[in-house]
């Protein structure tokens, strides 16, 4: 009571919205909070939290975005993630958003929840979709059924979202508490009944669980709410019914308790579907039917998953190339000319370090926005759950999952958003192996490299060469997956059980979110991370061992040689003698570091030459092997400083640290074996 | 004779693309059955086979109205009965 009344005084509100993925959970979301949220991580996992506010009727509403799930047990990192918010954190409302055309799935989450204790309302969405396919729900036999509110929606259209905001702050204030809703039949029940009335004894956990569901989930053997039990000073007594309870009831229904009860969830459910829907027609195909029929057919399948892919690649950087000229005319020449024209140090600072380091990140801004836009196209549509399909039985192979495709195919394109998307794999072992595999895909900033020193040393076959390189980093990316899931993460398989969503038609709203949020992530992180790497380098650069230098060291490559770049560009140099680099092309290896693309920039500082004039210095520094060999390194050494900051952040420092050594390893072997394996075979010349 | 109506058991795995089938028990252990039972395939439920992949694995099934792709390995803990068109 004295909880309530404080509730009241202030009228805040804290909701949860639950459901299944691909019901328009986000969509909804963004409906309630208009768009406005801010984003944080889970405690102790880096699943996305997603929170906004809003004002209904002079109380304020706290709407926090749970992971998309089908059941709450303790197996999976986001079903725990929504069980333990509404155990612990305890909202006074949990909007359950449900798709009406697919609703038996959907219901067992409801009653899932319900069972749980939580103060629930259903927000039934994409009525209208249900209505096309033939069903028709009766809502109010719903309601009656479940003993909660029930509010028909079409998200996607606004339709239904003030109803819903205004059901939820009614429950809020009602704050019921929700019956048993189940009948699991009269053997169980009496352990239930039992079980339920020792938890109870222990008034801590009374006040913080349902005891029902407490001792529903002790029968089903679940090792979360067991190991919450342990705390209570009751826990022998408890556990000890539990397994008593457990071992009769075993013997009793002659089965398996675990099973026993989901299935009898699932008898519920199908009874409130065979009650509250109406089927008017089933449509003998479905559009869904046929387009799958198509994209994942045995000899087409795979040719159209690498066409639509490649089409989306081409068609960002043939898009983006004017902007990214425009960008690199922007910061390259009238900004960079601008600042040049300050005096001294200052100016030097601006031009050579910050609008240089800033301007090579944005120039891929351009190309990271559309590789994004389209393949957000493609996920809301529904084709890249398909593309993982059809790709499983190899990945599998590679002791991955077909869901680790999307990380590594947004690799291509910004290595970031690669590792940062492996958190739809459900599976850690399978997640890790992925974001550690990540960086070794040839992203963008990669293409300018091999573009020069292609062009220098193999003019007649820049495109071939290019493209190995693209090869040799798929390869290695998958030789160092099954590496590390075979030998770092071992554990079994999860499995392939997924969801292919029935096609949708791509809401132009949600997939500019989704590009937005991706491109925004690379910006902050690459951006500040880069903005220290380039001012550190700048600063290794105008002194050195000897004092300093002054900026004209960053023009003049003799002065250049003195500064400590130079000291380190020579100290590389005797790491890479067996590969035949020179100075100048070590160090700029350390430029690339902060970003890849750097390293032609700063090739052409230490050459002394323009970056017109760095054809013909590069074609003078390499053989056609050496560079070759330097490609490969360039692509493997070591992730750029941004993705190793997104590793620490998703992985933990552990883990970066893991991955600069292991490239850095993986780079100089497979330099050292191109130069060693191409000068026996009398290629060296 | 006496079993007369009393179809064959076999594995989902060997099942057929277009026809359909009912679940008659769950094998396995652990998170995978779990999930297999929370997705819908728990016993008595119809399942069809829609579609294979184009290597061959994984499934694609039709369960309560909607798709639901497993792999070969699970496929085969999972023990059906076909039924009627």
């Amino acid at each position: 009571m004295e909880r309530r009344a404080l509730q009241l005084a202030v009228k805040k509100f804290k909701v949860a919205i639950a459901g299944n993925p691909n019901v328009g959970k986000s969509t909804l979301f963004n409906g309630l909070t208009g768009g406005r949220a801010w984003v944080g991580n889970w405690p102790g996992v880096t699943v996305e939290k997603k929170v906004g506010r809003i004002r209904v009727d002079g109380r304020y509403l706290e709407i926090v975005d749970l992971p998309g799930i089908y059941g709450l047990t303790a197996y999976g990192v986001d079903e725990l993630i929504a069980r333990n918010f509404i155990v612990e954190e305890n909202p006074d409302v949990v909007v359950n958003i449900a798709n009406a055309a697919n609703l038996e799935r959907n219901l067992y989450l409801t009653v899932s929840l319900i069972e749980m204790g939580a103060n629930v309302v259903v927000c039934l969405n994409m009525v209208d979709l249900a209505t096309d396919q033939g069903y028709k729900v009766n809502s109010e036999k719903l309601s009656q059924m479940l003993g909660v509110p029930v509010i028909p929606t079409v998200a996607v259209e606004g339709r239904g979202i003030e109803e819903l905001k205004k059901a939820v702050v009614e429950a809020a204030e009602r704050r019921e508490k929700p019956a048993g809703l189940v009948n699991y039949g009269s053997k169980v029940e009496g352990e239930i009944g039992r079980l339920s009335e020792i938890v109870e004894k222990d008034l801590e956990l009374a006040r913080k669980y349902n005891s029902r569901w407490v001792a529903i989930k002790l029968l089903e053997g679940d090792s979360d709410v067991e190991d919450k039990i342990k705390l209570s000073p009751l826990s022998r007594e408890i556990l000890d019914q539990a397994a008593e309870a457990r071992e009769k009831l075993k013997s009793s229904l002659g089965r398996d308790l675990e099973g026993y009860i989901v299935e009898k969830r699932y008898e519920f459910v199908s009874q409130l579907v065979e009650e509250c829907i109406g089927v008017l027609v089933r449509k003998p195909i479905t559009l869904t039917d046929m387009v799958d029929y198509v994209v994942t057919h045995k000899v087409f399948g795979i040719p159209i998953m690498l066409t639509a892919l490649y089409m989306a690649f081409k068609f960002a950087f043939d898009v983006a190339a004017p902007l990214c000229d425009l960008i690199d005319w922007f910061f390259g020449c009238l900004l960079y000319d601008l600042a040049a024209t300050l005096p001294g140090l200052a100016g030097s600072l601006l031009a050579d370090g910050i609008i240089t380091g800033v301007g090579s990140i944005l120039i891929f801004v351009p190309n990271l926005a559309f590789i994004f836009l389209f393949l957000a196209l493609l996920e809301d549509v529904g084709y890249m759950a398909r593309a993982a399909f059809v790709v499983d039985k190899i990945m599998h192979k590679l002791h991955l999952t077909g869901k680790s495709l999307l990380p590594l195919i947004l690799g291509f394109g910004c290595n970031l958003p690669g590792i940062i998307s492996t958190r739809a794999i459900e599976d850690e072992n399978d997640r890790k192996t992925t974001a550690l595999a990540c960086p070794l895909i040839s992203c963008s900033a990669r293409l300018p490299v091999y573009l020069v020193i292609a062009g220098a040393l193999f003019s007649a076959y820049v495109t071939g060469v290019v493209w190995s390189m693209y090869i040799l980093g798929v390869i290695f990316a998958l030789i160092m997956a099954t590496l590390f899931r075979k030998l770092l993460f071992k554990g079994p398989s999860s499995g392939f059980i997924m969801e292919l969503p029935p096609y949708m038609r791509p809401m132009l709203k949600s997939i500019g979110i989704k590009t937005w949020e991706r491109l925004k992530r690379f910006l902050f992180k690459a951006g500040t991370v880069i903005f220290i790497g380039v001012v550190a380098v700048w600063l290794l650069s105008i002194t050195g061992p000897g004092g300093y230098l002054g900026v004209e060291a960053l023009g003049e490559a003799t002065l250049l040689e003195q500064s400590w770049i130079g000291v380190i560009g020579h100290g590389l140099e005797k790491i890479f003698t067996p590969m035949g680099w020179g100075w100048q092309a070590s160090a700029a290896l350390f430029f690339g570091f902060i970003a890849k693309e750097i390293v032609v920039g700063a090739m052409a500082v230490l050459f002394g030459v323009s970056e017109e004039g760095l054809i013909g210095a590069v074609s003078g520094a390499f053989t056609p092997l050496t560079a070759y060999a330097y490609m490969a390194f360039v692509l493997l050494y070591l992730p750029c400083l941004a993705t190793l900051a997104i590793i620490r952040g998703e992985l933990g420092l552990k883990y970066a640290l893991f991955t600069a050594v292991y490239e850095f390893i993986l780079a100089y072997f497979v330099a050292f074996l191109i130069v060693g394996i191409g000068t026996l075979v009398g290629l060296g010349g | 004779m006496i079993v007369m109506g009393l179809a064959k058991e076999f594995r989902l795995a060997e099942a057929e693309v277009g026809k359909t089938y009912e679940v008659v028990r769950l094998e396995g252990f652990g998170a995978v059955r779990r999930r297999i039972m929370d997705m819908g395939l728990v016993p008595k439920t119809r399942v069809k086979l829609i579609n294979v992949a184009p290597l061959g694995d994984p499934l694609d099934l039709e369960v309560k109205g909607f798709n639901l792709t497993i792999r070969k390995s699970e496929a085969s803990t999972i023990i059906v009965k076909e039924v009627g068109q």
